[in-house]
């Protein structure tokens, strides 16, 4: 039986009622998790690059490239397993079909890797056709040298943890590899609409 | 470690921004001083925050305090402070964390240097030792940033004797007729106020992430040896 | 290095529920550095959306907890040994 604090509210929401994903509350404004310390980057040595099967490094963008690339607005809607989604957030980026517009590629998994350790897998069907993006700015707002970039790949459709912050490239392969939060009891896959958001859901 | 009902029996208004709650918690199993407890707040369709308070209380009170500072837009801290009221609900869990504990078995002297709100768990400590009249010195160093946001104010002057001894010092205005220190808790502050290094004092730090790094740094620098440094980060600005 | 993070004691929640042993004055060896020292002083991130509890040396995650509504799990990969403090009774 769950005890109510009367008269507790919590940070705005309202209940989904259809507009997202079950179990989720409504927020105008999502709080930070973060698994890592802010990496200090330095952007003329970031880059991001994409590699394919094979392990052969078939792309790169340094910062200043990667600006020049065709940046679109999209608005989207976010949904964090720990419950909270939020409509309509406002990203300016590049579409992951940019990036791979070169590429010639049978695989059948992306790993995006990120700063540090962080690595989150994706199906390639999930993130080509205009499902996904890197994300260069939230809201408007360009990101401060001082924080690095704020290059994310963004795939709207799944639960944000495969979102990863810092994104530094993305690898191609032929097989699924779970990794830092799939690998411990998170969903492979993360459909918030089916509720993935733990093994065996 | 499971969730235990507590219920408000008292409110007490500490500053304009802070109260501390005294609650009846069902099968409490006791504490000891410098640790905290996870409260869970659920809303009428289900929503929950989850919070981590240090508990105020020396072990053995009758009734588990927490005290709690309002921080603007926060989600929890302005319930807990404006419309929980005696007779309300919540859910805690513990008490937890065996690492930032004074358990008074020793006489080695104690350095408890607290930021703002940083000062709850060492308020435990200092309540505690007050209650075994405890032979180990025992020094408090305070810093807030202004008086008014002082904690426990007058129990505080109550408690300094010849084994426990309180500096406060504010880091913005200084009032008129304001006898203690003024500025940053610093190495040089540190040097004055905590013991040598020889005499292998027990320091807890605890407060807003950037003051504890910064004291448990400069307590290191001074040559005390980092075991001996325990510290308490509340987060980069240190609530919600 | 670790500015989001707080220190291991703020997990003792968590840990507290997977653990029987009072984990935040347990010892922990990184299996990546080596690094020995106190899981109440890793920098932890409790809510990353699970917990992560990182060395304080090398920063590579030692201790990953997910829980679920029903299950949790816990990867230790990172931590070479754990070691327990018990009551001597």
């Amino acid at each position: 039986m769950v005890m109510v604090s009367r008269g507790f509210q919590g940070r705005w929401r309202q209940p989904g009622a259809g507009l997202i994903p079950p179990g989720q509350y409504l927020v105008d404004e999502f709080p930070v998790l973060t698994a890592r310390p802010t990496p200090s980057i330095d952007l003329e040595d970031w880059d991001v690059t994409v590699t394919d099967e094979t392990g052969a490094r078939v792309a790169r963008w340094t910062w200043h490239e990667f600006r020049a690339l065709a940046v679109e607005e999209s608005a989207v809607e976010i949904d964090c397993v720990t419950k909270w989604s939020e409509l309509e957030t406002r990203w300016t980026g590049v579409s992951v079909d940019t990036l791979l517009e070169e590429v010639d590629t049978d695989a059948g998994y992306v790993i995006a890797f990120a700063e540090r350790d962080y690595t989150t897998n994706l199906p390639l069907a999930d993130v080509v056709e205009g499902q996904a993006w890197v994300a260069l700015g939230y809201d408007g707002a360009e990101p401060e040298a001082e924080h690095g970039a704020a290059a994310r790949p963004l795939v709207p459709h799944l639960y944000f943890w495969k979102s990863a912050q810092w994104l530094r490239g993305l690898r191609l392969s032929h097989e699924d590899e779970p990794d830092f939060w799939e690998s411990v009891g998170y969903q492979n896959y993360g459909d918030p609409w089916r509720e993935q958001r733990y093994w065996g859901d | 470690m499971r969730w235990l009902v507590a219920t408000v029996a008292e409110t007490i208004p500490e500053t304009r921004v802070a109260v501390s709650l005294r609650l009846d918690v069902l099968d409490w199993p006791g504490h000891r001083a410098g640790q905290h407890v996870d409260v869970k707040l659920t809303a009428e369709d289900g929503y929950s925050a989850q919070r981590s308070y240090s508990v105020a209380s020396r072990p053995g009170a009758e009734q588990v305090e927490l005290t709690v500072v309002r921080i603007d837009n926060g989600e929890v801290s302005p319930y807990l402070t404006t419309v929980i009221e005696a007779g309300d609900q919540l859910e805690l869990r513990g008490p937890i964390g065996g690492y930032f504990v004074w358990e008074g078995d020793d006489t080695r002297p104690v350095v408890l240097v607290g930021g703002g709100s940083g000062v709850v768990p060492l308020m435990a400590m200092l309540r505690h030792h007050a209650g075994l009249d405890h032979p180990a010195p025992m020094r408090l160093i305070y810093s807030v940033r202004t008086r008014s946001d002082i904690l426990y104010r007058d129990e505080l002057d109550r408690l300094v004797n010849q084994h426990r001894s309180v500096t406060m010092t504010l880091t913005r205005e200084a009032p008129v007729g304001w006898s203690g220190h003024v500025g940053r808790v610093d190495r040089d502050v540190l040097s004055q106020l905590a013991w040598p290094p020889s005499e292998k004092p027990r320091s807890y730090v605890c407060g807003p992430t950037p003051f504890v790094e910064a004291v448990a740094d400069a307590l290191v620098a001074l040559g005390h040896d980092p075991a001996d440094v325990r510290t308490e980060r509340f987060g980069p600005t240190g609530g919600g | 290095m670790h500015d989001a993070a707080l220190d291991g004691n703020a997990a003792s929640g968590i840990l507290g529920e997977m653990f029987v042993a009072e984990m935040t004055v347990a010892t922990t060896t990184c299996a990546t550095c080596g690094a020995v020292a106190l899981v109440g002083r890793l920098p932890a991130y409790p809510r990353a959306p699970g917990a992560v509890l990182r060395c304080g040396a090398g920063g590579a995650a030692q201790i990953r907890i997910v829980r679920g509504p029903a299950r949790a799990w816990v990867d230790l990969r990172g931590v070479q040994v754990l070691e327990v403090g018990l009551d001597s009774s």
